[in-house]
Formats: structure tokens, C-alpha cells, sequence
């Protein structure tokens, strides 16, 4: 290690990290550490953490105990949320009310955006420029109920992408996303990585992601199994790290939009 | 139009411009986070700060505005506590704000008509101080609907991100359900506690018929319900000449009317979209041809549905897909 890398504190240092949910231990004593610019896949299989372990390191779930730094910085005076990007888990972008692609990424920008301030010139060419590196220029004025499941992980990562972060987390950005969105998937993160973007990721099966990843860690239990020079997805799965033959399965897909409140009778999507 | 030179009318119309206004607007977030019965979950616990009012002698609006605040509170508490059981408690909530007020009420040796007037609305009755009041908390809850919506679209759209970007996601929650309460206490003189929410939701639900963006839908539904409450209170004053008709409900009514007259419109709009989605790529396996009797000519202005596919573009015709290939068609 150079003197100069040496100065950069690491994005991500955890020791001792432990988390219990309803008094029962999901996490216990994970020490990880993430050093810039790397491309970290966190695997295993259901129920073995991983999900948690990321919710642990952007403060989504408290530790119980342990330490968290996030760039040299404790993590209860951490401030710097415009250096954190976070795509997180879920069906869906929609929410009740129509939003469109563009409204969605712009709130990304919220990090570094004043109270009360129009969004700026430079705010505007960052949303611009996020929603045109996930391909998405010319599904920017639609709604975001109308993409598939696919292009709207596309516009979460987009959003994450808009505050122009240092470091990504992405929870299961794969699971239930189509192969040629998988592969659009892993340009934009292949192009994030060319910058110099730190990467955590879950994922159940890397896929097309694979090339990218530097370190693979495997959780089997709420312990890390595995920490080293990426596996194999067939590996992941070795009875060692977890149950064999565990398949991630997308939860169904909700239609995720008006229709609660909009209009009754009317067919088409379930 | 001498009716609009008399002074209890013009205080309705200004009360009914600014709840017009107000409502919509908080109702939009609301709708937003799937809560849309919120508001008459806080319009039941509001009967109960009205009947404290009449009971201790102060204003109403204002005990009104400190209980809805309150189980606005309790309601945002439960939700972000509560799991799977969350809606049995607002509904504890509505029962018991709604029994308390009538109880209360009956204490306070008031008639069953002094509490109606908060019920189902009362707009010409109202105050020259109650106008004041009403204009007031309306103009505090438009500015901030509107003035921190980026902040409160990004909260209400996706919490776990809002947190994790730095916002206050708790104090926003807090904030949108003390403005729906105060919304609540303003519409209750226009509309009435147990029809506020229509004025809330039915705008907001009109709007997202046509409108694929958050703004465009916040703009819209405000639009919507200053007409409605504006055009419900007007049509109740002409229609009064000629029989008992009540502001707030022909409010509501006509707010519904909207929704009925755009829903067709919104259905045509979703079912264009989505035949209008692009086919996956990928060319069929076998070369087959449109069948024999297939006359019509495809193009700009045929009136089927044009969708890209790949390098050509498939015209939807009966449930099938054409694609021209030489002079023929392809079932693709």
C-alpha cells in the first residue's frame, strides 16, 4: 500500500458488528472492512444476514453492538449522506400517487440540496446524466408505474447515482430482474467501478455481475464463512456456506400503483 | 348575483377557496403512502376535540386542531410501530374519537344539531374571526406542502431511501400527519369531519387518472378541489332557493362527479399505455403470414397501435401483431 491510498480512510470499517432482532442474534461479531474503490459482493443464502449486514452499515438497523465507521467517521456523528448512495431492496419504484422517472431520480439529489432551494442547474444535469447512464433518456418523462420490474431497479440505482456518491449499497438488485436488465445492470455498475466508486452489493447470484466483483463474502448464519477472491455461483451453495439447493425466488410482484384509490372494476393487470 | 354581494357568502367562498386549496394537498401525500383513510381516521378523533370545545366553552376550532393533531400523531406512531395489525388500531381510534365526541357532547348539555354543524359542515354560518382562522392554517398548510415537496415526496416514496440520504424521515412523517390534522380542523366548517376526507382524496384520485407525474397530480387535485368546494358551494346556494340543499355534501358530490367523468378517460389512457409497451426482443421461430384475407395496408395514420420491435415496428390489430415484410405481413 502507498503512502497516498494509505491516508484515505476506508469507506467501510465495521468491528464486532452484532444485531439482534426480537432478542434473537442476526448478526454476531462481523468485522469488515471495505477499502476504496473496491467491488465487494456480499452473498448467501436466505435468512444467512447479508440483507441485514448492509441495513447495518447504512444505520437502517441499529447495532446492537460493535462499531461502524463510514469514512473514518464514528458512525453516530456521520453526516456526509451525499457521499452514500443506497439502492435498496424492493418490488418496486411506484408508490400511490403517479411519480415519474425523472421526479424519482431528482430525489436522489436531496442530499446535497439546500431547504427550500429550486433545484440548480448543476442538480438538473445530474439527474439528467444518471437517468441517461442507466439508458433510461427517453423513459425520463413517464410514469414509473409503466417501466418493468427491471427498468424500475434501473431507475432506483439511477437515484442513488443522482448525489453522485462514493459509495454504493445495493441490496438484491438482480432478484427478479429479466437477463438483458441484469446485463444493463452490470454496464452501469462496470461504469461506476471505472470511476473509482466503492460497491457493496447483495446478491443471492451475481449473473452477469460476476465479472466486476473483487471480493466475495459469504455470510452463512449471521457469521461471514467467506472472505476472499470471488466464487463461483455454484460455490456460494456449497453446503458449507449454507443450505444447498436454496433458489431466490422474487416475491410476487405487486401492480403497485393507482388502483387503490383510482378506479374500481376495471380489468387488465392483476 | 346579489348573492355574492352578501357578507356570509363571501366569507364561505374565501373559506371554501383556501380549504379547496389546502386539502388536496396534504391528501396527495397521504394518498401517496397508501394511508388515503387517514384523514377520516383524524376527522373521528377531531369530534372528540370539538365536543371538549363545547364542553369547557372554548372555540372548537381550536381544541379541534389540538386532539386531531394528537391522534395524528397517535395514528403515525401506530403506523411506523406497527406491523400487520396497524389498521385494527386506527380503527380503535376512529370509534373512540367518534363515541367520545357524541358522549361529551350529551355532557355538555349541547343539542345533537350544534354537533351536525361540525359533522356535515356549516360554511355559512361561519365567523368573520372563524374565516381568519381557517385562511390562516390553510395558507401554512399550502406552503408547506408545496414548499418542502421535494423532501416530502422523497419521504413518502421511499422511506428506507429518504433515511438513508440524511433526512429527518421522522419528523416528516410527524409533520405530514400535524398538517393533515390541521387540514382536517379546516375543512371541518366547509365540508364537515366525516366527509373532509373526500375532499383529501377524491382530487388527488381524479388527478392521477390523466397525470403520470407528482407534481403535475399535487397541481391538478389542488386545481380540483378549489373547483369542487368553489362550484359545490355555489350550486347549494342557487339550489337552495328551491329546496334545503347542504354545502357540504353537494361539495363532495360534485368532487365525485370529477372522478366519474375522468375514471372512462383514465381507463382509455392505461389501456393505450399499455399496448403501447414496447414487444420484448426477439424474432419468432417460424415465418408465418398474416392470413390470406389480411387487405388492409399498415401505416402513420392506419389507427392501429404502432409498437417498436427491434428494427421495425408491429401494428397491433385484433389481438395480433403484423409486421410488414415485402408486401405481406408478418404474424410476429
Amino acid at each position: 500500500m502507498t503512502a497516498a491510498s494509505a491516508r484515505v480512510p476506508d469507506p467501510v470499517r465495521l468491528t464486532g458488528g452484532t444485531v439482534a432482532i426480537g432478542g434473537r442474534p442476526i448478526l454476531r461479531g462481523i468485522d469488515l472492512t471495505v477499502r476504496p474503490g473496491e467491488f465487494l459482493a456480499l452473498m448467501g443464502a436466505n435468512g444467512s444476514g447479508k440483507s441485514t449486514l448492509v441495513r447495518a452499515l447504512t444505520g437502517l438497523r441499529p447495532l446492537t453492538a460493535g462499531t461502524l465507521k463510514l469514512f473514518g467517521t464514528p458512525f453516530p456523528a456521520f453526516d456526509e449522506w451525499r457521499r452514500v448512495g443506497f439502492v435498496p431492496q424492493r418490488p418496486g419504484a411506484a408508490s400511490g400517487v403517479p411519480a415519474s422517472v425523472w421526479e424519482v431520480v431528482s430525489s436522489g439529489r436531496l442530499t446535497r440540496r439546500r431547504l427550500l432551494r429550486p433545484l440548480s442547474r448543476a442538480d438538473r444535469a445530474a439527474v439528467d446524466e444518471a437517468i441517461a447512464v442507466v439508458g433510461l433518456t427517453d423513459r425520463a418523462r413517464d410514469g414509473v408505474s409503466q417501466l418493468s420490474g427491471g427498468q424500475q431497479q434501473r431507475v432506483l440505482i439511477a437515484r442513488a447515482l443522482a448525489g453522485s456518491p462514493d459509495l454504493f449499497f445495493l441490496d438484491e438488485p438482480t432478484a427478479g430482474v429479466d437477463l438483458p436488465n441484469q446485463q444493463a445492470l452490470a454496464d452501469t455498475l462496470g461504469l461506476l467501478k471505472a470511476r473509482g466508486a466503492t460497491i457493496v452489493l447483495v446478491a443471492h447470484e451475481v449473473g452477469p455481475l460476476a465479472p466486476l466483483v473483487e471480493r466475495a463474502v459469504v455470510m452463512r448464519d449471521g457469521r461471514i464463512a467467506y472472505d476472499g477472491p470471488p466464487l463461483a455461483d455454484h460455490e456460494v451453495h456449497h453446503p458449507d456456506f449454507g443450505e444447498a439447493h436454496t433458489h431466490h425466488h422474487a416475491g410476487p410482484r405487486h401492480h403497485d400503483h393507482a388502483p387503490h384509490v383510482s378506479s374500481p372494476l376495471e380489468g387488465g393487470l392483476s | 348575483m346579489e348573492l355574492f354581494s352578501l357578507a356570509f357568502m363571501q366569507r364561505a367562498l374565501l373559506a371554501a377557496l383556501f380549504t379547496g386549496l389546502a386539502a388536496p394537498a396534504v391528501g396527495t401525500y397521504l394518498v401517496q403512502r397508501r394511508l388515503a383513510l387517514m384523514g377520516d381516521g383524524i376527522g373521528h378523533v377531531a369530534v372528540t376535540g370539538v365536543a371538549l370545545g363545547l364542553l369547557t366553552g372554548t372555540s372548537p376550532t381550536w381544541t379541534a386542531v389540538v386532539v386531531a393533531a394528537l391522534g395524528a400523531v397517535l395514528i403515525e406512531v401506530i403506523r411506523e410501530r406497527g406491523h400487520a395489525n396497524g389498521d385494527v388500531a386506527l380503527a380503535l381510534l376512529f370509534y373512540g374519537g367518534l363515541a367520545g365526541g357524541v358522549l361529551l357532547t350529551g355532557l355538555a348539555g349541547q343539542s345533537a344539531t350544534r354537533l351536525q354543524e361540525y359533522l356535515f359542515g356549516s360554511i355559512t354560518t361561519i365567523s368573520a374571526a372563524d374565516v381568519w382562522v381557517t385562511i390562516a392554517l390553510a395558507a401554512v398548510v399550502i406552503l408547506i406542502c408545496v414548499g418542502l415537496s421535494p423532501q416530502l415526496f422523497a419521504v413518502a416514496q421511499d422511506e428506507e431511501f429518504a433515511r438513508v440520504a440524511g433526512l429527518q424521515v421522522r419528523a416528516y412523517n410527524v409533520l405530514v400527519a400535524v398538517l393533515a390534522a390541521v387540514s382536517v380542523t379546516v375543512a371541518m366548517r366547509t365540508v364537515g369531519l366525516l366527509l373532509v376526507s373526500a375532499l383529501m382524496v377524491v382530487p388527488v384520485a381524479t388527478a392521477q387518472q390523466v397525470t403520470r407525474s407528482f407534481r403535475t397530480t399535487l397541481g391538478a387535485a389542488m386545481v380540483l378541489g378549489t373547483v369542487a368546494s368553489l362550484g359545490g358551494l355555489v350550486l347549494s346556494a342557487f339550489a337552495s332557493f328551491h329546496a334545503r340543499v347542504a354545502p357540504g355534501p353537494t361539495i363532495v358530490l360534485l368532487a365525485l362527479a370529477g372522478f366519474v367523468v375522468t375514471w372512462p378517460l383514465g381507463v382509455f389512457l392505461r389501456y393505450r399505455q399499455r399496448l403501447r409497451q414496447p414487444f420484448p426482443a426477439g424474432r419468432p421461430d417460424r415465418h408465418e403470414i398474416a392470413s390470406n384475407g389480411h387487405l388492409h395496408e399498415h401505416g402513420p395514420d392506419c389507427g392501429h397501435v404502432a409498437v417498436p420491435h427491434e428494427d421495425h415496428v408491429d401494428y397491433v390489430h385484433d389481438g395480433h401483431r403484423h409486421a410488414p415484410h415485402g408486401k405481406h405481413y408478418d404474424e410476429h
